[in-house]
């Protein structure tokens, strides 16, 4: 959606050093945080964290599969899916090219991940997007990942993580099928509720539109990592409508939090350990 | 009378027009004039539909926002025997941009959900120009879940830019409130019709969408995005909207060639605008068929039909296993 990729593009000119792939090039980085410029292979020995703040920098899905799950148990499923453009779209420049471009440059065939895999030793399904394929945004390859991989949860009685990084909502190019992606993973969910299964939605930088208004919001548990951006209009487009300035915390985890959309915001650091504890509480 | 707002390519038809009114109103007419009365007649219609037949997306958009375009109040009026309106969503408000309560259609109870954009300034500002807030989508489905427990049927009409993008709307959960209304709607075991009136706009005009019948009016359109704000994004500037209208295929025509859509409701020629009547009687006709078609559906597969309508819709490649790139 709009509002969303506004946010996204205003967030990337904003930021001093941002990189597409998380973690910038180069073996020193600037910190988007603090604004020190910290040695690169200490901030991914930590997991992605700036060592003098704290920061949460972008992580790759497949970064993230590494961080969450034991080691190697991760079976990756319906990686045969593969996007086309149903639309013919084409901006400045034809979405076909932009496909080809975007596999090129992150190595992933599309923004979801998906598959099952034990984060210590408890057997789960997990699907992520990654906010770098196209602000990880949701079109039909997606949606279709997403629910396929609901529908196994529920097939196989197991629990559900879904780690979303989205700044681009639902997927311009693929039009109105996209938006309707965000009814076909909803309804996938409710069966999976009625069924008995335990959806824990983790919420990362960021999160926004059309994935924070379908499937991102709808877990039994959310948690948030911290200053994540999450909302579903974007800051820009709020800002431009009402015409005063926003709260300092605006769309934050934190802010999510206060007025009750988040249950807890969660360090990256303290994620594997905090999930895998409230799979107990509720899967036995 | 002139019509008071004329979209640039409906120029020559009001000229036409007011050329005839002229002719018609001279006192005696001659035999000749009767006969250019007659043709006049004749070739207003034949503009208007050489006209109408070929709208770029773009003026599909400006005819879908006409401010003379019945509106969901306009409806109530035409189509239903009676409108009995239910106020608020028990939590915080009672929204105006999205009206809810017991209707009915030739007889048959129904509960309608209608997003509503007003017409004179006091109205629209209290509707937010039809841009709802989380309170109006959660007094949507509060409605819904009472009228699904009573056994009647829903119709919801769709008319919204989005979502409205403010402060309050963030903090009380845009976000969470639409995604809990697709999750809900697609459990309400009750016929549900969404008929996208004028703009289907993102995920504010799908938050009502979720049903078993899927329309759209003829010159309405249901996006993703906005055509202003698809080309702010990918061409960085509003002024290629009409670029971004044509891309986003989100007219009826393309809609329904897409698969995402059951049904084009006519509009009368040269648009809903031009004649509210008869555009509600088609309307009409439209949802007592498919009120009609749905109450045959039984009632154990009703529920099951509508997740694999939703669950169909997407357009992907499935590429042989071992051909992955990495
Ligand atoms: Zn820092």
């Amino acid at each position: 959606m709009s509002t969303a990729n506004q946010a996204k593009s205003e967030m990337a000119s904003t930021s001093h050093s941002a990189n597409k792939r998380g973690v910038p090039e180069g073996l020193w980085i600037r910190c988007d945080g603090c604004e020190a410029t910290v040695y690169k292979k200490q901030v991914e020995q930590q997991l992605g964290l700036c060592p003098e703040c704290g920061h949460h920098f972008k992580i790759s899905a497949n970064e993230r599969i590494r961080q969450l799950l034991d080691e190697d148990s991760f079976e990756e499923w319906f990686s045969e899916l593969a996007p086309c453009d149903p639309l013919n779209f084409a901006d400045k420049k034809p979405y076909k090219d932009r496909l080809v471009a975007e596999q090129k440059r992150t190595g992933l065939k599309e923004a979801c991940i998906a598959g099952r895999g034990y984060m210590r030793g408890r057997p789960l399904i997990l699907a992520l997007t990654d906010s770098s394929f196209i602000m990880g945004s949701m079109g039909s390859v997606v949606g279709e990942k997403l629910t396929r991989s609901i529908e196994q949860a529920t097939e196989q009685k197991l629990p559900l993580v879904i780690v979303s990084g989205s700044g681009g909502g639902a997927r311009m190019h693929e039009g109105i099928l996209s938006l309707m992606q965000m009814g076909k993973v909803s309804a996938a969910l409710a069966r999976y509720r009625d069924a008995g299964g335990f959806f824990i939605s983790v919420l990362t930088n960021p999160t926004m539109g059309g994935v924070a208004a379908s499937f991102a919001s709808l877990g039994d548990i959310v948690l948030a990592e911290p200053k994540a951006l999450i909302g579903f209009a974007g800051p820009r487009v709020v800002k431009e409508t009402i015409k005063i300035e926003l709260p300092e915390d605006f769309q934050t985890s934190e802010f999510l939090m206060e007025h009750g959309f988040v249950d807890r915001v969660v360090s990256r650091p303290e994620l594997r350990l905090e999930i895998a504890r409230l799979i107990d509480y509720c899967v036995s | 009378m002139a019509p008071t707002h004329v979209l640039p390519f409906e120029k020559p038809i009001v000229e036409l027009e007011q050329q005839l009114e002229k002719l018609e109103n001279q006192p005696d007419p001659s035999p000749s004039t009767r006969e250019s009365i007659r043709n006049m007649r004749v070739e207003i219609n034949r503009m208007r539909r050489e006209i109408f037949e070929t709208l770029d997306p773009w003026d599909v958009v400006q005819v879908s926002r006409h401010p003379d375009r019945p509106q969901t109040l306009d409806y109530i009026e035409l189509l239903f025997d009676e409108f009995v309106e239910l106020h608020g969503d028990r939590a915080f408000g009672d929204d105006r941009a999205i009206l809810t309560g017991f209707a009915k259609l030739e007889g048959q109870k129904v509960l309608f959900v209608g997003q509503h954009k007003g017409r004179t300034l006091k109205e629209r500002e209290e509707c937010f120009y039809g841009c709802a807030h989380p309170e109006g989508y959660r007094k949507a489905i509060n409605k819904m879940e009472m009228a699904t427990r009573f056994g009647l049927p829903i119709i919801c009409f769709i008319d919204t830019p989005g979502a409205y993008p403010g402060i309050g709307a963030e903090e009380r959960g845009q976000a969470y409130s639409i995604a809990h209304n697709l999750r809900e709607m697609s459990t309400f075991n009750t016929p549900i019709i969404c008929v996208v009136i004028g703009e289907g706009g993102s995920g504010g005009a799908l938050g009502i969408g979720i049903g078993d019948h899927i329309c759209v009016m003829e010159y309405a359109y249901y996006s993703v995005i906005s055509p202003e704000g698809c080309a702010g994004i990918l061409w960085k500037s509003v002024q290629h909207k009409d670029k971004a209208a044509r891309a986003l295929k989100f007219t009826s025509k393309s809609l329904l060639e897409l698969g995402v859509i059951d049904e084009i409701i006519p509009e009368p020629l040269g648009g809903a605008h031009r004649d509210h009547w008869q555009t509600a009687t088609m309307l009409k006709g439209s949802l007592l068929k498919a009120l009609k078609d749905l109450q045959a559906v039984p009632k154990d597969q009703l529920l099951d039909r509508r997740y694999q309508k939703f669950r169909n819709y997407g357009v992907f490649e499935e590429q042989v296993a071992n051909a992955d790139t990495e």
